[in-house]
């Protein structure tokens, strides 16, 4: 009883807790000022999410791209990178993946692994080159990875274009049958929500990230580059190597995510003038979870929710989506900004500490 | 003193919202209420929602004619205003969950915005059978739903005829959204128009890519201009509202350069300095007459409408005769004609 107690009390709780619980106040203040109900509207969102299978289901579908794109971009951030590309790494993995799915013939128990064992290594590829650039020649990977997005979208729909797409159409074909990793029987249950394995994969990723982190001596190497570059030179590590891997693998965690959703949702990619999004939200997924395995997943729940529930805002107590991302940014302002909230929180730590 | 300066801090934050929540939502509620009421009667009970495609509801495009179609229906019918209502959608993912949202909720009817929706539509359509759903600018063959499409290429000949009457470079530039079938009946049916006025003046297209991002259709305009082009016929939802800043700007500095709207009048929005006329879709009033047909039990799944210059679906607007001169104006009307008698034939893509 006292070891809940501890827990839900614990700081690395109670911080982020509390945190986003002032980013809903704010969000309810803006809501205020622009004249509607912020009770109704939070209310709307938490119906939305739970309200009906059909909802929850595709919750659980917006939620699993950003456990990937969340990953990645923390991985990379243990070994000191900042990875603005995950959202270039995950087109690149669903182009990969969808290019396998249409063009290849295969039984289906080779196919939708191949097909997305392929969106692994073109999200890897994609941010390996960044990481190439930043180890070879010193060229920061924050520049490198922002215009690697831009390559990306481009390049998939100029490949899309020219090999995938009919005449006239949006969207490419749709994959083979045997590359489709959507879960019929799971997807009945939800009321035909686009439910995949993906979701699975999601989680399988988060514990690859931990034991390939903290278990391996790769992973060692890793965060000991991102703790301090210098000294781990003079330890003997190859830095240039670690930051090429780092990328590398950061990269496939997204390239993965990107192969999910095309095979797991879609079915098909379209030719595209914007980006997916789910890569910059990844940042902030990341930013929410504290670069840790754990963390990630909580931050996509959250940020799924969030995301996905914004539309039961709208229809439900009428608020504008502009004023629903407002909420959403200040959400992830606080969780950021832990430092304030530790602030406000200060008496209530002390005491905490008093008590123990 | 400081730790319960922040407690206070905190506590007198948290208690402001709940109390000012609690405050705001009473009145809001009643006020539902006796619109509710004063709806009730006569009015019809049917619910309509829409769902806009990525440009949004204020794209002063399609999406945001379609949605002042509906809200024109509700006035007009005295609905409460609870029973028409949008969602948008913020990218590929959100059309399905947006449709389903309507359709699970039992709304009596759902509009898809724009071509981008038609396969989502379908999927929609296909997994609830007893819905009813409608789309704009898309064929979807499912019983279940009603499609509209338009003859834009008849209506962009007319602008076209204009814009061949009034340039003074002979040069005219198109700026269009995506390279996709929908557009390029604008461009065809506008540079035909173009041709059958000046067969020697050039007509230069660009496509920026994007329905979205008003700061490339105001570099695509600059260009254009730049390279003596006098007007400019846009078909990029908000991209376009780019290629008025540019010739807004331009204007100012004395240059005579004129843009052509599309979808609404949109010399309502931009002003008639630069808005010599557009090439009026009218969205509003095919989403009001297939709206009404629900209401009136006479919808009809898996129809095909298509409207052009014979059905008034396509068109310039009235405000016209302020910016074209009367001369050139009945030359249009000549044109109108011909095109609906079938003397003129339209072409659907441009002619290479």
């Amino acid at each position: 009883m006292n070891k809940w107690r501890n827990i839900f009390l614990a700081e690395s709780t109670l911080v982020p807790l509390a945190a986003i619980l002032l980013g809903l106040l704010t969000g309810a203040l803006a809501m205020l000022a622009g004249g509607f109900d912020p009770l109704l509207a939070y209310q709307s969102l938490l119906k939305k999410v739970f309200g009906n299978a059909y909802n929850f289901g595709e919750t659980i579908r917006q939620i699993t791209p950003l456990i990937f794109t969340g990953l990645s971009v923390a991985f990379a951030f243990r070994t000191g990178l900042f990875n603005i590309g995950a959202e270039g790494q995950f087109i690149m993995g669903m182009l990969a993946s969808v290019y396998i799915g249409i063009v290849f013939d295969l039984p289906a128990y080779i196919h939708a692994p191949l097909a997305i064992l392929a969106g692994a290594l073109a999200g890897g590829l994609w941010g390996a080159i960044a990481g190439y650039l930043k180890a070879a020649r010193g060229v920061h990977e924050v520049i490198t990875t922002i215009m690697m997005n831009w390559i990306a979208l481009y390049l998939a729909n100029y490949i899309l274009a020219s090999f995938l797409v009919p005449e006239g159409k949006q969207n490419s074909e749709p994959v083979k049958e045997t590359a489709v990793i959507t879960i019929g029987w799971l997807s009945q249950m939800f009321d035909s929500a686009r439910l995949h394995w993906g979701t699975l994969l999601a989680l399988i990723a988060a514990v690859v990230f931990y034991v390939l982190l903290w278990k391996t001596k790769l992973g060692f190497e890793l965060r000991a580059v991102g703790f301090n570059p210098h000294a781990s030179e003079y330890a003997g590590m190859n830095v240039n190597k670690n930051v090429v891997n780092a990328m590398l693998i950061g990269g496939m965690f997204a390239g993965i995510g990107g192969a999910c959703e095309t095979l797991g949702v879609f079915h098909y990619m379209s030719i595209s003038a914007a980006m997916p999004g789910y890569g910059m939200d990844g940042i902030a997924v990341a930013l929410i979870g504290g670069n840790t395995p754990l963390g990630v997943i909580l931050g996509a729940i959250l940020f799924g929710m969030l995301s996905f529930g914004a539309s039961g805002m709208k229809f439900g107590a009428g608020v504008p989506v502009e004023l629903i991302r407002v909420v959403i940014a200040s959400v992830i302002f606080f969780v950021a900004a832990h430092g304030i909230v530790r602030y406000l929180l200060k008496p209530v730590l002390a005491k905490q500490k008093e008590g123990s | 003193m400081k730790k319960v300066v922040s407690v206070l801090s905190v506590a007198a934050l948290s208690l402001s919202l709940v109390l000012a929540g609690c405050g705001s939502k009473a009145p809001e509620q009643s006020q539902g209420g006796q619109a509710g009421q004063a709806g009730g009667g006569q009015a019809p009970t049917m619910k309509i929602g829409m769902v806009t495609d990525v440009g949004g509801v204020n794209d002063n495009s399609f999406n945001q004619s379609a949605w002042e179609g509906l809200q024109k229906l509700q006035k007009d019918l005295n609905m409460p205003e609870d029973n028409v209502k949008y969602l948008q959608s913020t990218g590929d993912a959100d059309y399905v969950p947006n449709l389903t949202q309507f359709v699970k909720d039992g709304w009596d009817l759902t509009w898809g915005i724009g071509f981008l929706m038609g396969d989502h539509v379908k999927k929609v359509a296909t997994e609830n059978p007893n819905s009813k759903l409608a789309i704009i600018d898309a064929v979807v063959e499912a019983p279940n739903v009603e499609s509209v499409v338009f003859k834009e290429h008849e209506g962009s000949f007319l602008v076209g005829v204009v814009a061949a009457s009034m340039t003074k470079t002979n040069k005219i530039g198109f700026v269009g959204g995506m390279d996709v079938p929908v557009i390029k009946r604008f461009e065809a049916g506008f540079t035909a128009g173009v041709k059958a006025v000046k067969p020697d003046a050039q007509v230069i297209p660009v496509y920026t890519g994007f329905f979205d991002k008003p700061d490339v259709g105001k570099s695509a305009a600059s260009q254009l201009y730049g390279q003596g082009v006098d007007i400019i016929f846009h078909a990029a939802g908000s991209t376009g509202d780019g290629v008025f800043n540019e010739a807004k700007d331009r204007k100012a500095k004395g240059e005579n350069v004129w843009v052509i709207g599309v979808d609404k009048d949109q010399s309502l929005t931009f002003g008639k300095e630069i808005t010599l006329t557009s090439m009026m879709k009218r969205v509003d009033e095919a989403v009001y007459r297939v709206s009404k047909e629900v209401i009136d039990g006479k919808f009809e799944g898996g129809k095909v409408v298509s409207l052009g210059l014979a059905e008034n679906g396509v068109g310039l607007p009235e405000t016209s005769k302020d910016t074209v001169p009367a001369d050139v104006l009945k030359l249009v009307d000549e044109y109108k004609q011909k095109i609906i008698n079938g003397e003129i034939k339209v072409p659907e893509e441009p002619q290479k």
